[in-house]
């Protein structure tokens, strides 16, 4: 059983087992810090493949700056030439923001998007990393021939059924990252 | 039986923490959207539910009294936040649909609950023998709990679909959550609970 409080003990096993569990923590961390780091590493450029044309490289992640937000980016190369960029935008959905990446080509037509992380409504504002309809639609989604909002807005987007804000949200974030690229293409 | 079995069947069954104790009710209704999620969240409790148990009942006769819950807390703190440095690194996928569930189970009442009530009174293969069975306790409860709302919700076991379409989506969502663990607490109390 417990053994008798005094200033002394009490202070000493406090100290003790707090030294003791940083202790185990410190080392865990120092040993887990580079599985975690090529975890998300791996994350991020698994989702950049799969949004952007085939490419052969790909830049450092960089910033740019829109509407004074910051966005990051990855450029996709070919050689030494661009063949599109991986732009990470995000907006608020119906249960919180919904990030995601968007594979934009040198002639500023989308290639495909990805959801980065999201927390919408299960079997709802969830299909949107599942509902094949309202994925397809971004492969090649031309945004100065096509309108970015809803349908329902009077855009060409299909919405996901009865996940209207999510859908608008998903829609705003890749108008977004069309905008950030429109900026980027404007700087060169 | 072994007091040691004895001990491991209480905790699935006499003391079932989600179906008689009703406790951690939070990460149960929260992450049981399918069955694989209540599996891992089970999983994960499991595992610092163990260590902690085996830890605590280790310490216990050296801590004094009226500091002993502020200690017992690191020490749990201590393996989560060890399951959650693991699961980032080697888990990624399972930890992003646990989330903020994992820190949670800091402040998860059955894991403090045993370190107070076994524990930190019997000794460390005992206290492994307790951890072990309310943890796999909580695993089977969130495991079926999981099951049912993805069969009912989404019409999927396992992540296999065996309905094309959509199930009732109420049954994924936060009131299916707590009608399922309803019904799944009448049954267990009637049928598993006497013998």
């Amino acid at each position: 059983m417990a053994a008798k409080s005094s200033l002394i003990n009490m202070v000493a096993v406090l100290s003790l087992t707090c030294l003791l569990c940083s202790a185990i923590l410190g080392g865990a961390y120092a040993l887990t810090k580079e599985p975690i780091e090529k975890a998300a590493a791996d994350k991020t450029s698994r989702s950049i493949a799969l949004v952007v044309p085939e490419f052969d490289s790909l830049s450092e992640e960089k910033a740019a700056t829109l509407d004074g937000k910051e966005y990051k980016y990855y450029e996709a190369l070919k050689g030494d030439a661009p063949v599109g960029y991986a732009i990470v935008s995000s907006a608020g959905g119906f249960g919180g923001d919904i990030v995601l990446m968007v594979g934009i080509d040198t002639a500023g037509v989308v290639c495909n998007t990805s959801v980065l992380s999201h927390s919408e409504t299960p079997g709802l504002g969830a299909k949107c990393t599942s509902d094949e309809g309202f994925m397809a639609q971004w492969k090649g989604f031309d945004p100065s021939v096509k309108i970015l909002s809803v349908k329902k807005d009077g855009g060409d987007v299909d919405a996901i059924t009865a996940s209207t804000i999510t859908s608008r949200a998903y829609t705003e974030a890749v108008k977004t990252a069309v905008e950030v690229f429109k900026s980027l293409r404007d700087e060169q | 039986m072994s007091s040691k079995a004895r001990l491991i069947l209480d905790g699935f069954v006499k003391n079932n923490p989600t179906f008689v104790l009703l406790l951690g009710m939070c990460p149960t209704l929260a992450t049981t959207t399918s069955a694989v999620n209540g599996l891992s969240m089970g999983l994960a409790t499991l595992f610092v539910l163990v260590l902690s148990n085996m830890a605590i009942s280790a310490i216990a006769p050296i801590v004094p009294d009226k500091v002993h819950i502020p200690v017992y807390i690191v020490v749990i703190a201590t393996f989560v936040t060890l399951l959650q440095l693991l699961m980032q690194a080697y888990t990624p996928a399972v930890y992003e649909t646990l989330g903020l569930f994992i820190p949670l189970i800091v402040v998860n009442c059955i894991v403090l609950g045993r370190a107070e009530a076994f524990a930190s009174r019997n000794g460390v293969i005992a206290s492994a023998a307790d951890g072990l069975g309310v943890g796999l306790g909580f695993t089977l409860a969130l495991t079926v709990l999981g099951a049912v709302r993805e069969i009912l919700g989404s019409g999927s076991i396992f992540g296999w679909k065996f309905i094309s379409g959509d199930g009732m989506l109420a049954f994924v969502m936060a009131p299916g959550a707590f009608i399922c663990l309803g019904y799944l607490m009448v049954l267990f109390n009637k049928y598993l609970k006497k013998e």
